[in-house]
């Protein structure tokens, strides 16, 4: 009929020539609406961009379209006919295929093994047919277009390899749609490249494709149309060849600030802490900047543009390999967090259940982690006062808890992050870095997180504000500063800091008016050193 | 507690929001009485002293049985032969919280019950010297364990596994195979008493309340269990994760190493093999009372009552006359529940 014609222009706007059609999506978390009533529409053979900030839903939208997340209400709507699925299978049975950010091979299996990982072919006892295997990979990869060595194992290949091994597995389904989420993260220019024709390709076979990325520009020349969320609703649909960077960002970002923010201005006193030209190892770009008393220094970045590993850098819990620490203007030595510590700085991380909460233990001995020697003489803890001062902190911070002796691991997010904050703030900390504090928690909590915020800045203390969170980081900072790829590209002051100049920077385009650009040394060549470590430096 | 049967369980991506709970005044704290307070009580209570009530139990069904079991020698004899692996079970515990293991206690028992008496019958050191440096040696390998731990970076298992195969060999190769004999002199902590009460049975006794006393009220005791429970965010807490990991197998090898002196003792032999069920069975006493292979977790009161467990099986069947080889069969099955009782308890936490 029509419908194959149409796919092939690839331009799928004609009525009923839509390979995916969402309907009015709608998802509820216990405290947040995450998806309000979605539509996307979807062409076939057509590459279509989801473009939205962190916490906009994309993930969400995707994992139902997937089978993986369940919708409230709703409906979904293939080439047509609507279809109702229970689980992962159903989708890729469908034709749904779903490449993630993380990598998901087994590392010690061979890329073909790899590729039919559980639907291996097999003689009549069960061993595996070697030499069918080796066919059938040959066959995905030929029509792929790609090369891959299908006899080595996965842990050696390059991580653009690896990405491309993950497709290919998805491709060895029968797929008419596959789902991409921030396939390019890792990727350098030239493997971003290869990736695109490769997905051109694809388009050409009439296979639609949706494409989740932070990098507008790869999507912009990537993408037939593009679909922008924010908060949960689709804020609107473009012709990438109609629209550009700044639309879409604006669209991203839509409202202006409200009182959400309750920052409050505070004298800004001495120096604290300065950095100078610090360098995380696998990192390019040496990295200076310094907090003074009472000032919020927000950090804004892509995902992978190394804010995490450079804190945790600064705190001594990665290797550094140049670079000097300052605190009070003194210059002091940080190898590890316990020194880190001892000279007053404290670094609450971005993942509470992998790196922050000692899980099994109470709330009360979470708490008082990180300044145990004060409660302690002779190495042997006084009860009495811990006591005393977990309980006033629960008091405080307002965590609800039954008992102070409740394994942390069973409260819910927000009592949990308010733990972890309250261990710094037992700590007593002069600087404080802030991975992410109000990551996962409703925002309730979220506001209680604000006003300790507040608080810890009028008390003299000098804070660094980590998130991805845009709204959040620019109402809550004096002052902002914008990573990629490892470096710093540029500084804001509060006033001039907006989402659209701070979104930019961080996509590559330093302001020409406004901020100020910081040379920027490594960036530029290709970023394979920020992406394949960057978030996640602690394991 | 009611949940709103209509919401959805969180799970996925947001699966850690908060539920949505109104903070008031009135529900900060399940009053006294309420579900989750009760339950709370019951579960820590069944954890605390459910074994020991089997135990207790297990008993009163041996005294009832066989009039030979509540006697004072037979009940001095278990506690004896208890604190053997009692007091390596202190060590193996703290290892065990810390997410380790040790294997190399079983070579460690028979190399320092060797040393000992070698220096007393061939250096003609005192005895309580020979003793001593009995135990220091104890101590040596448990610092070779925690530098390849922390400084050569290996598991737990495979350093204490090269270290019970290369200790096991140095034990032989002193005394070339042979046990050494030791002199009477040599019996004070194997059937020694203090009045009517063994010497092995007070050493055990003080090990275990010095174990109870770091690991309940000391930084050290705090720093063992956040590194068990999650690594990373002890280190990021500023914990000393490798001084506190070195001290933590220190004291392992030297309580392995007094554990030896005693079997040296009590047998008047020094035996290089004499430690052979040492590592299964001091792990198996902290298992059963309660510790956890995933680390975080155990006490020394359970942990003692594990090891009196075991020692119960195996003085009950033999004045019930059960065959050894039944015996080994009761214990692994003992073990079976154990464990699996601690991994149905650690996916019902990973649920929530």
């Amino acid at each position: 009929m029509l419908e194959g014609n149409v796919a092939s222009q690839g331009a799928g706007t004609s009525e009923g020539a839509y390979a995916v059609e969402m309907v009015g999506i709608r998802r509820h978390f216990p405290g947040v609406d995450a998806l309000k009533g979605v539509d996307l529409k979807v062409g076939v053979g057509e590459i279509h961009g989801l473009a939205g900030e962190n916490g906009a839903g994309k993930s969400t939208l995707m994992k139902i379209l997937s089978g993986a997340e369940r919708k409230d209400a709703g409906h979904i709507i293939l080439n047509g006919k609507e279809v109702h699925m229970s689980g992962p299978a159903d989708a890729l049975a469908l034709g749904i295929s779903t490449v993630y950010q993380e990598t998901s091979l087994a590392p010690h299996l061979s890329v073909a093994e790899n590729l039919f990982v559980g639907r291996w072919p097999k003689f009549a006892g069960g061993v595996i047919d070697r030499r069918r295997l080796m066919r059938e990979a040959e066959l995905v990869l030929e029509r792929l277009g790609v090369e891959l060595p299908l006899r080595a194992q996965v842990n050696r290949l390059t991580i653009a390899q690896q990405q491309m091994t993950e497709i290919a597995r998805a491709l060895s389904h029968d797929v008419n749609v596959l789902i991409l989420d921030e396939p390019t993260s890792a990727l350098a220019d030239n493997e971003v490249a290869a990736l695109f024709a490769v997905l051109r390709d694809l388009k050409a076979q009439g296979i639609s494709v949706i494409f989740i990325s932070h990098e507008l520009d790869e999507m912009l020349e990537l993408c037939d149309r593009i679909s922008v969320m924010r908060d949960g609703e689709l804020v609107g649909e473009r012709a990438a060849a109609e629209t550009n960077v700044l639309e879409l960002v604006r669209m991203m970002v839509g409202r202006t600030l409200g009182e959400m923010y309750p920052k409050r201005a505070v004298p800004v006193g001495e120096e604290l802490l300065r950095v100078e030209g610090l360098r995380v190892r696998s990192k390019k770009s040496a990295v200076s900047f310094s907090v003074r008393a009472g000032e919020v220094v927000g950090f804004a970045g892509l995902l992978g543009a190394g804010r995490t590993s450079l804190m945790q850098a600064v705190v001594g819990a990665v290797p550094s390999e140049a670079g000097r620490i300052y605190v009070r203007g003194r210059p002091v030595r940080v190898r590890n967090p316990e020194h880190a510590i001892r000279q007053g700085i404290g670094y609450l991380t971005d993942d509470r259940r992998r790196t922050g909460l000692a899980g099994v233990l109470g709330v009360g001995q979470n708490l008082t982690l990180a300044s145990l020697p004060q409660f302690a003489r002779v190495g042997v803890i006084k009860s009495r006062k811990e006591v005393r001062a977990t309980s006033d902190m629960v008091e405080a911070l307002r965590i609800v808890t039954p008992s102070l002796r409740q394994p942390v691991a069973l409260l819910s997010g927000g009592n949990q992050q308010k733990t972890v904050l309250g261990r710094w703030l037992l700590a007593d900390v002069d600087v404080l870095i802030l991975d992410q504090p109000t990551r996962g928690i409703d925002v309730g909590a979220k506001l209680e997180i604000y006003g300790i915020i507040n608080n810890l800045a009028s008390a003299g203390k000098a804070l660094i504000l980590v998130s991805d969170y845009l709204p959040e980081l620019l109402g809550m900072s004096d002052r902002v500063i914008v990573m990629r790829e490892g470096g710093i590209i540029a500084e804001f002051d509060r006033a001039e800091a907006t989402q659209e100049a701070v979104l930019l920077a961080a996509s590559g385009h330093p302001p020409g008016r406004g901020g100020r650009a910081t040379p920027s040394r490594g960036h530029g060549s290709g970023g394979t050193g920020a992406g394949t470590d960057g978030e996640r430096a602690t394991k | 507690m009611s949940t709103v049967g209509t919401q959805p369980e969180g799970s996925g991506p947001l699966g850690d929001i908060e539920q949505s709970k109104p903070v008031t005044s009135t529900d900060r704290r399940p009053r006294p009485g309420s579900d989750v307070e009760a339950r709370t009580w019951l579960r820590r209570g069944l954890e605390q002293f459910g074994l020991a009530l089997f135990v207790f139990a297990l008993g009163a069904f041996l005294t009832a049985y066989t009039p030979h079991f509540l006697t004072g020698v037979n009940i001095s004899a278990l506690f004896v032969q208890m604190s053997i692996i009692a007091i390596i079970a202190v060590g193996q515990l703290m290892v065990i919280i810390t997410a380790g293991i040790d294997l190399s206690v079983s070579s460690v028992v028979g190399l320092t019950g060797t040393l000992s008496t070698y220096l007393v019958v061939y250096s003609h050191t005192g005895v309580a010297l020979g003793m001593f440096l009995g135990v220091l040696a104890g101590g040596a390998v448990g610092l070779v364990n925690g530098l390849l731990i922390t400084k050569v970076g290996l598991p737990p298992f495979i350093a204490t596994l090269a270290t019970l195969s290369a200790v096991g060999g140095v034990a032989l190769l002193m005394v070339n195979g042979q046990p050494v004999g030791a002199p009477p002199s040599f019996n004070v902590l194997g059937t020694g008493k203090l009045g009517p009460v063994p010497w092995a049975i007070i050493v055990m006794v003080i090990v275990a309340a010095c174990g109870w006393f770091v690991l309940a009220r000391t930084t050290l005791g705090r720093a063992i269990y956040a590194i068990g429970s999650n690594y990373q965010a002890a280190r990021l807490s500023g914990i000393a994760v490798n001084r506190v990991l070195n001290t933590v197998y220190v004291i392992q090898g030297l309580l392995a190493g007094l554990s030896g002196v005693v079997v040296a003792s009590l047998v008047l032999t020094g035996d290089p093999t004499s430690g052979t069920n040492y590592n299964l069975d001091s792990i198996a006493a902290v298992v059963i009372g309660g510790g956890s292979l995933f680390g975080g977790e155990g006490t020394v009161f359970g942990a003692m009552v594990g090891a009196l467990l075991m020692e119960l099986i195996a003085n009950g069947s033999d004045l019930l006359n059960i065959s050894t080889f039944w015996q080994e069969v009761i214990l692994g099955i003992v073990i079976i529940i154990a464990i699996a009782y601690d991994q149905a308890r650690r996916r019902a936490l990973a649920r929530r």
